[in-house]
């Protein structure tokens, strides 16, 4: 494991041991293991997500029923799964990007299947989101796809651009590009950054908020091996210093279980895996691809 | 050597038509001939229509070429790129809100879709010279009705076409813009339209030619610009000052759409 990691992992235990806000819906948070597989914290934790009996169909055709989990604050889940399994419905659905068809969906405090549109835009602004393209806005700078990751908390003219946004929204974009080491790229227009670039902008866009939650969709699916090590550990990194709750999707079984703390493997339509990380074998999770 | 059992499971070169599709196709033919014999398609007209231009391009050459007319013709073409500019630019102007209402899944409901987009519907069913007449009608002869007609086709070819660019634009910054808890109007701003741009240009750009040369015949219904010098020119037989029009047009409408051209790769380039 990387040094960065390591760091990040031990300032994630005081992190999370320090947490004294209760005032929401708390479970007892599976047990942290480091990745020798010793406990580091089992403390209790407030529940960022809930979801129960889950179920979504396209055109009459079932993609997953009855999925149930939960998510509790600094967790770091990976769901795995087959091609076609409803990995990304499921985060869609989790966000309300997409209707589910039954089930309950609770995340931070709000119940995502009956909230207005007004009450989903709010709990998006708690949240963010790095998809497998990067999908940033091609003609426009990176500073301004930066400062664009602050619209759901702060909507409106000035944050359409970096050219009319306040001087804190500016700083703030610059600091998150600094964070993924790209600052002195501000200026340049997103489409002329490479792959490995592109997702690091994504992801100060993801992180410019300060989101509880991040969901990260096979962010890795689109860069070639060392970029994509390169963004998964400064994804984590950063997602662990700022005691963030992670979902992500990957196929790359190495992945799932070096950065997360759990593991929900989608298979046959439904959700035949929720497992700690640590007591997994790749073989294990190879399974759920036959 | 061929393989007989392989080129046995061969599909043949050419399907036979199933009896419906056949029936289509002969009913096609028969609208085909239908039409042409609506139009008055007559070979003998054809074939005697050759003497009869030559004997038009015999007294229309060579143009005429006085200073006096020149310099009439020039200013007149001048007010006719004029009409063209302004027309086409309040045209494309006000067909991005138009088209934010048209196009499906952004701001607006489907009900509000439908209304928008058979609106301009209509607007493109009516000529851009049937736009004129009713200018003319409504503020006067002259070269403001024309513009008037300029800017309303503008918006039923822009409006149209600005909308399906936007819903054919890569969804992915949008749906990352909403995640982030954006505004819908927020997300179409910052995400929809920077990416239909390259197509906002291109369809811009197409939609000045196509009013330049709109804005050359308005004249003719009394709606300003060069056209009118053309109705004169044949009313009164002076063909040769008629065939000075057409080539003038035919100068400034070709060099629109080189500069055109070369407009749409300077700003759009490799984008496209």
């Amino acid at each position: 494991m990387c040094v960065r990691c390591t760091q990040t992992l031990a300032s994630l235990s005081s992190t999370t041991s320090s947490v004294t806000n209760f005032d929401i819906e708390t479970l007892v948070a599976p047990a942290r293991p480091d990745r020798t597989g010793a406990d580091i914290s089992a403390p209790v934790l407030p529940v960022d997500l809930r979801v129960t009996g889950l179920a979504k169909s396209f055109a009459g055709t079932p993609i997953f029923k009855d999925v149930s989990f939960g998510l509790s604050r600094g967790e770091a889940v990976a769901i795995v799964g087959a091609n076609g399994t409803g990995k990304s419905t499921l985060l869609r659905c989790l966000m309300g990007l997409i209707p589910a068809d039954a089930g309950s969906i609770d995340v931070l405090g709000t119940d995502v299947r009956g909230a207005s549109n007004a009450a989903l835009r709010a709990m998006r602004a708690q949240m963010g989101l790095v998809s497998q393209k990067h999908n940033l806005v091609p003609r426009l700078s990176v500073l301004s796809n930066v400062v664009q990751g602050l619209l759901g908390q702060k909507p409106g003219l000035r944050h359409w651009s970096q050219a009319f946004a306040p001087a804190p929204s500016r700083e703030a974009a610059l600091a998150a590009l600094e964070k993924v080491g790209l600052a002195h790229l501000a200026s340049r227009r997103a489409d002329r950054l490479s792959g490995g670039q592109s997702q690091r902008v994504a992801i100060a866009r993801a992180l410019v908020g300060q989101p509880k939650i991040l969901i990260a969709d096979e962010p890795t699916a689109s860069l070639d091996p060392a970029a994509g090590e390169d963004v998964m550990d400064l994804f984590f990194a950063l997602a662990r210093q700022e005691g963030v709750t992670v979902i992500f999707i990957s196929h790359n079984i190495d992945h799932a279980l070096q950065y997360g703390d759990r593991v929900l493997g989608l298979a046959q339509g439904g959700m035949p895996l929720d497992a700690r990380a640590a007591g997994l074998s790749a073989e294990e999770l190879r399974g759920l691809y036959d | 050597m061929t393989d007989t059992s392989l080129t046995a499971g061969l599909p043949t070169r050419y399907e036979r038509p199933s009896a419906l599709a056949f029936l289509g196709y002969a009913l096609g033919v028969v609208i085909i001939l239908w039409s042409f014999a609506g139009a008055g398609f007559s070979i003998d007209k054809v074939i005697s229509s050759p003497p009869r231009f030559a004997d038009f391009l015999d007294r229309a050459f060579p143009p005429n070429v006085e200073p006096k007319v020149l310099a009439r013709l020039g200013w007149k073409m001048l007010e006719t790129l004029q009409i063209a500019l302004a027309g086409a630019v309040i045209g494309i102007i006000l067909s991005v809100p138009v088209a934010l209402l048209a196009a499906r899944g952004l701001i607006a409901p489907t009900w509000i879709n439908q209304i928008v987009r058979t609106g301009l519907g209509f607007i493109r069913a009516v000529p851009d010279i049937a736009w004129a007449l009713v200018f003319v009608v409504a503020v006067g002869l002259g070269p403001f009705a024309g513009m008037l007609a300029i800017a309303i086709d503008t918006i039923g070819f822009c409006g149209r076409f600005f909308a399906d660019d936007m819903e054919a634009a890569d969804k992915g910054p949008s749906e990352s813009l909403t995640a982030t808890g954006a505004r819908k109007l927020d997300v179409v701003a910052c995400a929809t339209i920077p990416a239909a741009m390259p197509a906002f240009i291109s369809t811009s750009l197409f939609a000045t030619e196509k009013a330049v040369r709109s804005s050359t015949i308005l004249g003719l219904v009394g709606a300003g610009g060069i056209g009118i010098e053309l109705k004169v020119g044949f009313d009164l037989f002076d063909y040769p000052t008629a065939m000075t029009v057409i080539l003038m047009i035919a100068v400034v409408v070709i060099s629109i759409e080189y500069l055109s051209g070369w407009a749409r790769t300077k700003i759009i380039g490799e984008q496209r």
